[in-house]
């Protein structure tokens, strides 16, 4: 067994139960939304924690690794890809990718903060 | 050997890819679902100019929004449920606890997919003021 392969796995499944709890917030704020402008008002003040700042970070990077190597998976079943090298290569293209993603959405949520949004 | 099934298989009278395969099919058709859904929902957040009620519900009350996130919900649901049963079954051991902890994780997916869904009908029939 390869360490990239096992990484990239391990990351998958780590980043996939992570997006079970983002789950778990993203219905407390369709909730929220439901219950009217004042509920709506508390649970963004809830919401604006610190902790919870760091949790929609991990939750961009985990969504951003989670759509890539999944894209990888779906190859996968196809039955292409499968060759040591090939997997070896798009280990790579999963992290590249996913990081190339990462940063995109990290920018464009950065610079709408800075436009006051 | 003139056959692929395994002796203990054989013994059973079960076949390796009876109900097996069926999570398996569901978990790669939710995976594709939710490519295009989930790549959606990132565009669409970004492009929010602000996260106060009135525009969220703006947003959340035009028909495709709400259909769209609708889906998205129940496909990470149902995604999440198949994921975190795989999860499960690798690493809780013994039976009781197992199918305990499986009970639990699908009735969790259940009530999450039930409440997101109605909050979502109730901002998008105008009721979340």
């Amino acid at each position: 067994m390869s360490r990239y392969t096992l990484v990239t796995s391990i990351l998958n499944r780590f980043t996939g139960a992570g997006l079970s709890v983002g789950l778990l917030l993203f219905v407390y704020w369709l909730m929220a939304v439901a219950s009217g402008g004042r509920a709506y008002a508390q649970a963004q003040h809830v919401l604006a924690h610190g902790i919870f700042k760091v949790l929609y970070a991990a939750l961009v990077i985990a969504v951003c690794y989670h759509l890539v190597a999944g894209i990888r998976h779906l190859v996968w079943d196809t039955g292409h890809g499968l060759e040591r090298a090939q997997s070896q290569r798009s280990a790579w293209l999963v992290i590249a990718v996913s990081l190339v993603l990462i940063a995109l959405v990290g920018f464009c949520l950065l610079s709408a903060r800075g436009q006051g949004a | 050997m003139s056959s692929l099934r395994s002796p203990l298989g054989r013994v059973a009278g079960l076949g390796a890819a009876r109900g097996g395969v069926q999570h398996w099919w569901l978990q790669r058709l939710t995976s594709i679902a939710l490519v295009p859904l989930a790549v959606w929902f990132l565009v669409c957040l970004l492009r929010l100019p602000a996260f106060d009620h009135a525009t969220v519900t703006g947003w959340m009350s035009q028909t495709w929004t709400a259909v769209l996130l609708i889906l998205l919900l129940l496909v990470a649901c149902w995604h999440s449920q198949i994921g975190i049963r795989v999860i499960v079954e690798d690493y809780v051991h013994g039976a009781g606890a197992r199918t305990l902890t499986l009970v639990i994780v699908t009735f969790a997916h259940t009530f999450i997919a039930f409440a997101g869904v109605f909050a979502i009908l109730k901002v998008a029939f105008g009721a979340a003021r």
